[in-house]
């Protein structure tokens, strides 16, 4: 593992917080994401990591009374800056959701609808992105000879790994993963992320988990919250070995959680 | 004693349940039995496509094509004013409205399907016809144009209400996925959220129209009468509906005029049959489509 100051910061928060109504959810939260590599984030249900992964696509943005205070930067450029399209933001921030969530559409119009909203309307262009993306997402040989079934007929894991594809598709930069193996079986749980571990090489990734065990497998990084605070971070070997806080300790020998 | 209680129990509500199929079988048996002389001595397909409607005349004539005809007219004119407004409304509620919005529109349009037909009729008979009369400088304003209109506007709440269920039976994780692409509102709504509910749509759009053909005290006030086959949506036609309603008491019980009226039921009730199988069919197939059943 390397050390953590000579990685380059691909999204940095400061100071973020996060309010829902008046329920203060995120609580000054500081975090850097490294470029390609995997960071976990782990913590008990309710901590606030899934709202921390929604903000860095601004899929909060759809949230009603809420609001976000601190900066998040991608690149260097805040994303919550007046002026900066959600759109790209989003194109180049994908997301994998908790439940698979395919359109009801074909194998192929699923992956091809990100490519068709984002412009590209030749045949053959999202014709090889189809192609390339089922590939990537280790989908290809299970569904190349029936791209025009409806995607609802594949089964719970097909289905996460085609809203990989999906997702893969518009080519994105990083990839948010908010708990993607919460509704698999242990044997699609294993695909996914055998999956992840490949896909790091070309995206940076970061992962939401119930799962410590997931974490520990998967994961360069891990960032511990609780309650709203970001407890611990650092390298996932250092952190599930020596962890500093007596609350990380806590939950990652199973005292709480 | 307990067990004798369950039982009595099942009994009722088990003959509470076949009830409405005991009518129904009933409804039909009896609109088979009284059109049977008309569909015997005119033939079914001199019926349907018999060009004039002269019950009292000697012969009689009973041509109920331009009947049909006026129906058929009215409903798609009606469908006209209803589809847009009511799918209109139920994709405003469910995307733009505010909460604020919604508690005020979506009883309004609740209270519009409430007010009863005869006040529309009404309406239409002292408003709307003597405004499209000036207006257009015709000679009546009760004409299928003006039927179409009011019925148009009585069947907004049946389409706008079943058609904003359909949309919030997509689950909101479609829209999720399509946001997280970097699909904005427009897209998402047209290319996920309608193409999910499309079938709910259309099962509504039905409905509506088995509504609008069904309708009977508004198109016998509005909708001026005349039993000739129209030309012009600014002619008074005469809908099956209003024929039966305005005709049922003058003829005589068992006489041909009055077998020739069952048998407008009849056809009437095939069509309006016709309408609810093919809504049912579509939403069936819309609930497989989601997963939502089977």
């Amino acid at each position: 593992m390397e050390d953590l100051k000579v990685r380059i910061a691909r999204i940095q928060i400061e100071n973020v917080n996060f309010y829902y109504g008046s329920n203060h959810v995120l609580k000054n939260v500081n975090l850097h994401i490294y470029e390609n590599k995997v960071t976990a984030i782990i913590g008990p249900s309710g901590c606030g990591k899934s709202t921390l992964i929604r903000l860095f696509n601004r899929m909060n943005d759809l949230v009603p009374v809420s609001h976000v205070e601190g900066t998040i930067l991608l690149d260097g450029k805040d994303i919550n800056a007046p002026g900066v399209d959600v759109v790209d933001i989003r194109r180049r921030v994908g997301m994998v959701f908790q439940k698979p969530n395919p359109f009801p559409k074909s194998i192929y119009d699923n992956l091809a609808y990100g490519l068709r909203i984002n412009g590209i309307n030749d045949k053959g262009t999202i014709e090889q992105k189809v192609t390339e993306s089922l590939k990537r997402a280790a989908l290809w040989d299970e569904v190349k000879d029936r791209l025009n079934d409806s995607a609802l007929r594949l089964s719970g894991g097909q289905q996460q790994r085609l809203c990989i594809a999906r997702c893969l598709a518009v080519e994105p930069e990083v990839i948010l993963f908010d708990e993607p193996c919460a509704s698999l079986d242990p044997i699609s749980t294993k695909k996914i992320e055998e999956l992840i571990q490949e896909l790091e090489k070309y995206y940076t990734i970061i992962i939401v988990t119930h799962n410590m065990q997931q974490a520990a497998r998967v994961s360069d990084y891990t960032a511990f919250m609780y309650l709203g605070e970001l407890i611990e971070f650092g390298t996932t070997e250092k952190l599930f070995t020596v962890p500093r806080d007596k609350r990380t300790e806590d939950y990652i020998t199973g005292k709480f959680g | 004693m307990r067990r004798f209680k369950d039982s009595i129990y099942k009994w009722i509500f088990t003959a509470l349940a076949f009830a409405s199929l005991i009518f129904l079988l009933g409804i039909v048996i009896v609109l088979f039995r009284e059109a049977l002389p008309a569909l015997k001595t005119t033939g079914f397909l001199d019926l349907v496509f018999g060009k004039s409607w002269y019950p009292t005349y000697s012969p009689p004539e009973f041509g109920i094509l331009p009947l049909i005809l006026a129906s058929l007219w009215v409903t798609a004119g009606a469908m006209a004013v209803c589809v847009p407004l009511g799918v209109g409304s139920a994709l405003y509620l469910h995307e733009l409205a505010s909460n604020r919005q919604k508690a005020i529109l979506k009883p309004a349009i609740e209270l519009l399907a409430s007010i009863p037909s005869i006040v529309f009729g009404f309406f239409g008979m002292v408003v709307v016809a003597p405004f499209l009369q000036e207006t257009f400088n015709l000679p009546t304003g009760l004409t299928a144009f003006t039927a179409s209109l009011i019925l148009g506007i009585m069947a907004i709440p049946t389409i706008a209400s079943i058609a904003e269920d359909a949309l919030s039976y997509v689950p909101p994780s479609f829209k999720e996925a399509s946001y997280a692409l970097g699909a904005n509102r427009w897209q998402t709504l047209t290319q996920v959220v309608i193409p999910a509910a499309g079938s709910g749509i259309s099962t509504a759009i039905i409905l509506g129209m088995s509504r609008a053909v069904g309708e009977t005290m508004t198109v016998l006030m509005v909708a001026g009468g005349a039993a000739v086959i129209p030309h012009s949506f600014f002619e008074p036609v005469r809908p099956m509906t209003s024929t039966i309603a305005a005709e049922m008491g003058e003829a005589a019980t068992g006489s041909p005029h009055y077998a020739a009226l069952f048998a407008i039921g009849l056809i009437l009730f095939l069509i309006t049959l016709v309408f609810n199988i093919v809504a049912e069919i579509i939403s069936k197939r819309y609930r497989m489509k989601l997963g939502l059943s089977r």
